[in-house]
């Protein structure tokens, strides 16, 4: 059965083996060019850049407030002005940035390491194991996370980590679900079954088979779930559940200048395109690792 | 009873791809004329270029594809034809049917649906028309209780009945010519004949045209009247299908007969194998495409791109040294 | 119960020893008030191999051939019957014991692309049994893998690359070094040519006979293609529908085969002669299992069948020296005209 010529015909596989490393020097050529990644790389990069710079240095101190310098206008010394309560907006959103990363990371790395070792259990063990974690799983889905974050600051009292807490714990099913699902792809493959006819025990398979097969998905799914963390972050800062005051956020600067709107309509615009370059960064971002990773996309149509 | 003005004529075809190693030349320089009724092989290996060519002549190649040279069907030129005069083309004059029935069909959409499709579009048929032409198709194609099966989905057949069911779509608007590629490679040995020959009766009674793809020599022995064996690309022996099985004049063709595993030979013959393996096709070489292969090579094939040399009447070999490869009469002793 | 008893070719000890192998699955319940369907994967298989010798395993798709090979291989628990490799029964041993006495038996698979991890270099896959084992001496591995490597016709330096830098055959070459790097005794092999090209199957093929005349290995290759089983074993049986139907040497199916359903099958088989003979095959009912009838499974289909045949299903019997059929009209078949050869 000469199953290999593809309908349309790309290099044949008979065919003599290429280079070694081309393939991988290829991927980092095509990363290069890639538009949607590199231009979330950048903005991504910039974010994170902000929120590392903001430890060492901030234009003026976030955190002093000067009622004589309140509600200046952009200028060489204040370079996007200043809020209601003298603050210079260039600090509060560098350190803004702070809190939004911290939350993102430590939020997705909660759902990723209890998320994934669940899902991978579910799939290696199949039948009433696999039952009981994705009902686990739907069961917490069943609790909207804005919801579950306002119970517990009502529980636990408000604060980043109440905030944290609870966008972590909403991310742990999403990556449960994902990392089950691609995992029982891999597992239906041929090279799990030789791996299994070599005697090889699930725990070994999972470990060095399964895994680095499904990094790619897990990757592109962290990225999306960090930009849904920023934007949870911002939500519940917000409504005054999450980082308090005095530590500077995005959410909480957005709220801040709700009451002056009509006065001073830039003290809205500023964190609110600070929270989309993010977002939107990180979105294009996993796209451009989305098809990256995919061996189908990166033929040429 | 065939007509001899050609019914589909293709001259010096090439087809040039984008592969991951860049640009290459998947057809060069194919030359092939068909007349109605005439039933033509085209057999070889993974990247010989047999799909490539089939998808040309269907202009269902992808978008950076560059194709140069002239396919003529019924004396009108296809190369360079816009999407929509073609789309006039497909399953209506010019049919295919691919190698795996499993995804060829719509699984979310019924077998008579599928089946009536291209009568409603090319045809104009009203639905009720076009079901009832196409329970009629369906039986013709051998699918038992058509009228009750009509409605049902893809998935409630076997491999089989799929493959006859993607036939009956094919035939239905009577197209000249039929392009098979691969059609029996995914199914059983047993269903594998009962296909063919369905094919076979199908394109006698209606005088098409049809053009067999195979990897399998014996397939496009029993089923067509001439053939092509291609290599690299290119077409490197061509003829009637008795001819050539006669005394096979290339030495890829020759190689290819050896390395096949035959029924009833004797124990303890050893498989010939051909030298090395097909190279990519960014590599092919200046001259002959099988040089580094060949047993018979001289310095000359590897610089000269050899030309079609007529050995028997209408047996045409590419190769530079037919005087030594032809004396081997490598091939079935005739029956 | 449908045995092939005392099958065995030669008189050194038995290797592999099947016995009334039953593989039973249940399929998902359609309806919540009717009971689940089952299928009858195997039916009472039975084979005897020798070590040094080589059983071919030849049926089309729903044979249950596949089920047969990873029954043999122990991936899956049959529902009865037991596999014996050098006397032990495979399935009775403890999880541990299983593992260690996989090294004398390996797997080679079908797809040559799927088969090998694509994140993994050929180095680490190649190594698996032998790291599965237990062996976890780095240096030591990879100088067996390099002179597995070489055995099997490719160079040190591939060690450290990815299988998508391969061609389908090279891929093939690597999954049986896999398989040969424990030096097993008996290499299952599903389908191992089946996507390959005819000439690169010539040249996996030719190796795999060297491998054997080298190591005196067994193969048991499973194929549906009865021209690559008849080069390189030493007896075939052929299945249909989870029963062995005929079974016996390459030239005995041939020139005398005993069964209709083999006959089929060799008709079947494109010849590359000129004359375009072509038999013309009758519609045939397509094999499925659902019906419960207690006779012969292939009589729905067979050109011989009477009422007997309907009622009674056949024992496999002795036709000839190692030869043998589960056709209560086997004499009849072996006396039909001679089939069409390809010289």
């Amino acid at each position: 059965m000469s199953g290999i010529e593809p309908a349309i015909a790309m290099p044949p596989s008979g065919a003599a083996p290429s280079q070694p490393r081309q393939a991988s020097k290829g991927f980092w050529q095509r990363l290069l060019r890639h538009r949607s990644f590199m231009a979330g790389g950048v903005l991504t990069l910039s974010v994170i850049s902000a929120a590392l710079l903001s430890m060492v240095w901030t234009p003026w101190p976030a955190y002093e407030i000067d009622m004589a310098r309140k509600l200046i206008s952009p200028s060489a010394s204040h370079w996007l002005g200043t809020d209601m309560l003298g603050r210079d907006i260039v600090s509060l959103l560098l350190v803004g940035a702070r809190s939004s990363i911290v939350v993102g990371v430590i939020a997705v790395g909660i759902g990723i390491c209890f998320g994934v070792p669940l899902g991978l259990v579910a799939a290696a063990r199949r039948g009433w194991v696999e039952e009981v974690i994705m009902r686990l799983g739907d069961f917490t889905f069943a609790f909207p996370a804005l919801l579950s974050a306002i119970m517990l600051a009502a529980v636990a009292g408000p604060g980043m980590v109440t905030s944290i807490t609870a966008i972590g714990i909403f991310q742990i099913p999403i990556f449960m679900r994902i990392t089950r699902g691609s995992a029982n792809s891999i597992w239906a493959r041929e090279f799990v079954l030789a791996a299994r006819a070599s005697g090889k025990g699930k725990f070994r398979i999972t470990i060095e088979h399964v895994l680095p097969n499904i990094l790619s998905i897990l990757i592109v799914q962290a990225t999306i779930q960090f930009a849904l963390a920023i934007l949870a972050e911002a939500a519940l800062s917000y409504l005054g559940l999450g980082t308090q005051p005095p530590q500077p956020s995005w959410g909480r600067m957005l709220n801040d200048a709700q009451s002056l709107l009509f006065q001073s309509p830039s003290l809205a615009v500023y964190p609110g395109l600070a929270i989309a370059i993010a977002v939107l960064g990180l979105n294009l971002l996993g796209d451009g690792l989305r098809d990256l990773f995919d061996p189908r996309l990166s033929r040429e149509r | 009873m065939t007509d001899r003005t050609p019914l589909i004529e293709v001259d010096n075809l090439w087809v040039r791809l984008n592969t991951s190693r860049g640009p290459a030349d998947a057809v060069r320089g194919v030359s092939l004329s068909l007349a109605r009724g005439e039933t033509l092989g085209l057999v070889g290996e993974s990247g010989c270029g047999k799909s490539v060519t089939a998808l040309a002549l269907m202009g269902l190649l992808p978008e950076s594809a560059v194709v140069s040279g002239s396919v003529r069907l019924d004396g009108q030129e296809l190369v360079g034809l816009a999407e929509s005069d073609y789309c006039e083309l497909r399953g209506n004059r010019v049919s295919m049917i691919f190698q795996e029935p499993m995804t060829a069909l719509n699984p979310m959409h019924t077998v008579g649906r599928q089946v009536a499709e291209p009568l409603r579009r090319h045809k104009g048929l009203s639905t009720e028309q076009a079901r009832n032409e196409a329970i009629a198709l369906l039986d013709r194609v051998g699918l038992p209780d058509a009228a009750k099966r009509v409605d049902a989905y893809p998935h409630q057949f076997s491999g089989g009945q799929r493959q006859r069911i993607t036939i009956a779509m094919a035939l239905a608007c009577e197209p000249h010519l039929l392009i098979a590629d691969e059609p029996t490679t995914a199914l059983d040995g047993t269903i594998q004949g009962q296909i063919l020959d369905l094919i076979a009766d199908l394109v006698a009674e209606r005088g098409m045209s049809m053009i067999l793809i195979s990897h399998d020599l014996g397939v496009i022995a029993e089923n067509v009247q001439r053939m092509m064996v291609m290599y690299g690309g290119t077409v490197v022996e061509n003829g009637a299908t008795d001819a050539l099985f006669a005394g096979l004049g290339h030495p890829y063709s020759q190689g290819l007969f050896r390395a096949r595993p035959r029924l009833g030979a004797p124990k303890g013959t050893r498989l010939q194998t051909i030298a090395g393996i097909v190279p990519e096709l960014a590599d092919l070489p200046s001259g002959c495409a099988f040089a580094d292969r060949c047993d018979i090579a001289e310095e000359r094939c590897r610089t000269t791109f050899p030309a079609p040399v007529t050995v028997d009447a209408g047996h045409t070999v590419r190769c530079l040294r037919t005087d030594v490869s032809m004396t081997n009469r490598i091939g079935a002793v005739p029956a | 119960m449908n045995t092939i008893a005392n099958a065995h070719v030669g008189s050194e000890p038995l290797l592999l020893e099947v016995d009334d192998l039953v593989q039973r699955y249940t399929l998902p319940r359609e309806n919540l008030f009717q009971a689940a369907p089952q299928v009858l994967a195997l039916n009472g298989v039975s084979v005897q191999l020798t070590a040094g010798k080589s059983l071919g395993v030849v049926g089309e798709s729903g044979s249950g051939k596949s089920t047969f090979a990873r029954a043999v291989m122990a991936l899956e628990t049959p529902t009865s019957g037991s596999v014996r490799l050098l006397g032990r029964d495979l399935h009775r041993l403890s999880a541990r014991e299983l593992r260690r006495a996989r090294r004398d038996f390996q797997m080679v698979f079908q797809d040559p692309y799927g088969s090998l991890d694509p994140r993994q270099t050929v180095a680490r896959i190649v190594a698996e049994p032998l790291t599965a084992l237990g062996h976890v001496d780095r240096a030591g591995q990879r100088g067996r893998v390099a002179a597995v490597l070489r055995q099997v016709g490719l160079r040190d330096a591939d060690m450290d690359k990815y299988p998508h830098e391969f061609s389908g055959g090279q891929r093939q070459r690597i999954a049986i070094a896999r398989a040969l790097i424990t030096q097993p005794k008996l290499i299952v092999a599903d389908e191992p040519v089946s996507a390959l090209d005819v000439s690169v199957q010539a040249q996996v093929l030719n190796l795999l006979e060297d491998l054997q005349d080298e190591f005196g290995l067994s193969y048991m290759l499973i194929s549906h293609d009865l021209a690559v089983v008849e080069y390189l074993c030493d007896e075939i049986a052929v299945m249909y529908l989870g029963r062995i139907v005929e079974q016996g040497r390459p030239e005995d199916l041939f020139n005398h085969c005993a069964h209709p359903y083999t006959r089929a099958l060799l008709e079947a088989v494109p010849r590359a002669r000129p004359g375009r003979e072509r038999q013309r095959r009758g519609a045939q009912v397509i094999a499925s299992q659902s019906k419960g009838s207690t006779g012969c499974t292939y009589a729905g289909r067979c050109p011989f069948a009477d009422a007997h045949c309907s009622a009674v299903a056949p024992v496999a019997r002795s036709v000839g020296p190692g030869h043998y059929s589960a056709c209560h009209h086997a004499e009849s078949v072996m006396t039909l005209p001679p089939l069409a050869v390809e010289v």
